[in-house]
């Protein structure tokens, strides 16, 4: 444990964490969307471009740069994140299933290739020489717990909100909830823009913490990686994609001492999950077992099951 | 002038051939089971390094079994349609792994997605095992019989481009008649169209997805093969890029629509064969605006069938 929070690995895994949650919001509205790829790679991207060649942010007297500008550039993410969804989602979430599924795939792409050939993010090297806000890798715990504790505590709050039901409706049956007058659209969009706003923060955490920041940080696999956290984490509460980014972060650097063999066994994972664990690993009946104070509100408060 | 617009124009038609190979993998699995099989990008570079090792290359330094190959050495023509065929037993097998179990027990569509990615991360990843991380050059010798350019209308082009223009056309034009003229490729349309019914008229749909698979892979395979001969193969991951194209050209045609994915793939190559190569590096994201716009304007594709929403 002391060495996973030593070498940063500890860290890498919360992000899985934070990816698989912005993969899992659109998902609890019905909306298969791999876009967060795109956002994490924008949010990244500012992050390193502020903090590499904006003095007014610059760094401190002994050399850390200051955390008020690095939390000042998580939230500048999220919020160029989310702009970017409310321009695009009003596009692709007229798009259903797999369609959006490729809309989104194709984003990905688009934004991979523009930070690959814009004049001011460094090309296929990228950004390097990030400033650090935390002498050592574990500083990172803190921000990263933060944010996936303020992620959770969204997720769980929707639950019992107007906003959140409207969500679960869509996904059972998007037609009968826009007979039922929910603004269907209005709804999409917004879990859309919530999790582009949670994978442009994200992104600004990992390009400092991963001190360079290139066009390969958001590619085709790591959207479908991401969609794995959710999947083989369980898709029916926020807990499951936590848990998936968790562990689909961990096992890579877990499998090293296996060699070369090791990505071959992550895609042996991958391929076998679902198959073993159709409902993934967080199902709603593990919920229920756990007790109250992980079950969704609304459960709660009728003392029902989930719908 | 005209030589160089014809030059172009080949070669968009002939990157544009190979795109349209992928779309038709796609459109053959999806049409029988409405999903996509995302480990065909991965197969895609399979076949291009099993005709590689098939007309006697060696593995580098780097790879499992520095300076191992197999001990025999066809010519092109030959390794081509084997690495095709190989392909396709190997998508065979992962249709077993990735799909068949999820079919089973009726799990939702989703589920493939991951399961065959996976597919697709485990087959490039062994490559990268066996074969190394850098790229492969065929060998000299590998279209020893063939000039380097040939006259046409009074202007010299590329002959290679011809090549694989000629075999991506006369794949095309078997599977098509094939689909439209033979009892199995009536019956592998009567499955897309409905399997229920397909079934109670006696036509074994599983043997049918089968087929479906084995085409599949095969085509991807070619595609491969033909990109490897003309280009290089850059890597395990060269499957990828051209899978992801792929994926754009059957939406751009019409997910399912034979002639929409041969339209698609077409379109795309020449598109891109237009950019200026001044900026050919947003030539990788050209597939990706246009099937944007697209999906804007025409959700179901230039040749798909409008989606009704039944209630």
């Amino acid at each position: 444990m002391a060495a996973m929070i030593d070498n940063g690995l500890l860290v890498q895994m919360l992000i899985g964490a934070l990816l698989g949650v912005s993969v899992y919001l659109p998902l609890a509205a019905g909306q298969l969307s791999l876009a967060s790829p795109a956002f994490y790679a924008v949010g990244g991207t500012l992050a390193a471009l502020l903090s590499t060649s904006w003095p007014v942010l610059g760094a401190g007297a002994d050399g850390t740069f200051p955390l008020a500008s690095f939390l000042l550039e998580l939230l500048l993410g999220g919020l160029l994140a989310g702009a970017l969804a409310l321009l695009v989602g009003r596009l692709v979430l007229r798009l259903q299933g797999i369609y959006l599924a490729i809309a989104t795939i194709a984003l990905v792409e688009i934004v991979r290739v523009a930070i690959l050939n814009l004049p001011f993010t460094g090309g296929a090297i990228g950004i390097f020489g990030i400033p650090q806000p935390f002498p050592t890798a574990a500083g990172y715990l803190v921000p990263a717990l933060a944010l996936l504790a303020l992620a959770g505590w969204v997720c769980q709050r929707l639950e019992g909100m107007p906003l959140g039901r409207a969500m679960a409706a869509i996904r059972n049956d998007e037609l009968a909830a826009r007979c039922m007058g929910i603004d269907t659209t209005g709804v999409k969009l917004t879990a859309f823009v919530l999790s582009a706003v949670l994978a442009g923060s994200t992104g600004a955490l990992a390009a400092h913490f991963l001190n360079t920041w290139n066009a390969r940080q958001g590619s085709f696999d790591t959207s479908v990686t991401m969609l794995a956290f959710v999947i083989l984490g369980g898709s029916r509460s926020w807990l499951g994609p936590v848990v998936g980014g968790l562990l689909l972060t961990a096992l890579p650097e877990l499998l090293r001492p296996v060699g070369d063999a090791r990505l071959v066994l992550f895609g042996l994972v991958i391929l076998l999950g679902p198959v073993l664990f159709p409902q993934g690993l967080i199902t709603p009946s593990l919920l229920e077992r756990l007790g109250a104070p992980l079950r969704p509100a609304s459960w709660r408060r009728r003392g029902g099951v989930a719908p | 002038m005209i030589e160089s617009l014809l030059q172009t124009l080949l070669n968009g038609a002939a990157s544009g051939g190979v795109y349209a190979l992928v779309a038709l993998g796609y459109t053959l699995v999806f049409s029988v089971l409405g999903v996509i099989n995302f480990a065909l990008g991965a197969l895609f570079s399979l076949g291009g390094y099993l005709t590689y090792l098939l007309m006697g290359g060696r593995i580098s330094a780097n790879g499992a079994l520095p300076g191992w190959g197999l001990p025999l050495e066809l010519p092109f023509p030959l390794a081509l349609l084997l690495a095709a065929a190989l392909t396709g037993l190997a998508s065979l097998v992962v249709e077993k792994l990735a799909f068949v179990p999820l079919r089973r027990r009726n799990a939702e569509p989703l589920l493939y997605l991951i399961t065959s990615l996976g597919a697709g991360l485990v087959v490039v990843n062994l490559l990268q095992m066996l074969m190394g991380a850098e790229g492969y050059a065929f060998p000299a010798s590998a279209l020893a019989g063939l000039p380097a350019a040939v006259v046409v209308a009074g202007a010299r082009i590329r002959s290679v481009q011809v090549l694989l223009l000629a075999v991506c056309a006369a794949a095309v034009l078997a599977l098509t008649l094939w689909l439209e003229r033979s009892r199995g490729g009536r019956a592998l349309r009567a499955v897309a169209e409905d399997a229920t019914t397909a079934r109670l008229l006696g036509i074994n749909s599983d043997a049918m997805l089968r087929l479906a698979f084995l085409l599949s892979g095969a085509l991807a395979g070619l595609g491969g093969g033909l990109i490897g001969v003309s280009i290089s193969l850059p890597g395990p991951y060269v499957g990828i890029g051209y899978g992801l194209k792929g994926l754009a050209v059957l939406v751009l045609g019409g997910l399912g629509s034979v002639p929409g994915a041969i339209a698609g793939g077409l379109l795309l190559g020449l598109a891109e064969a237009m950019v200026p190569s001044g900026a050919s590096g947003w030539r990788d994201a050209l597939a990706f605006a246009i099937l944007f716009a697209v999906l804007l304007v025409r959700p179901s594709g230039l040749l798909g069938r409008r989606l009704v929403e039944k209630v």
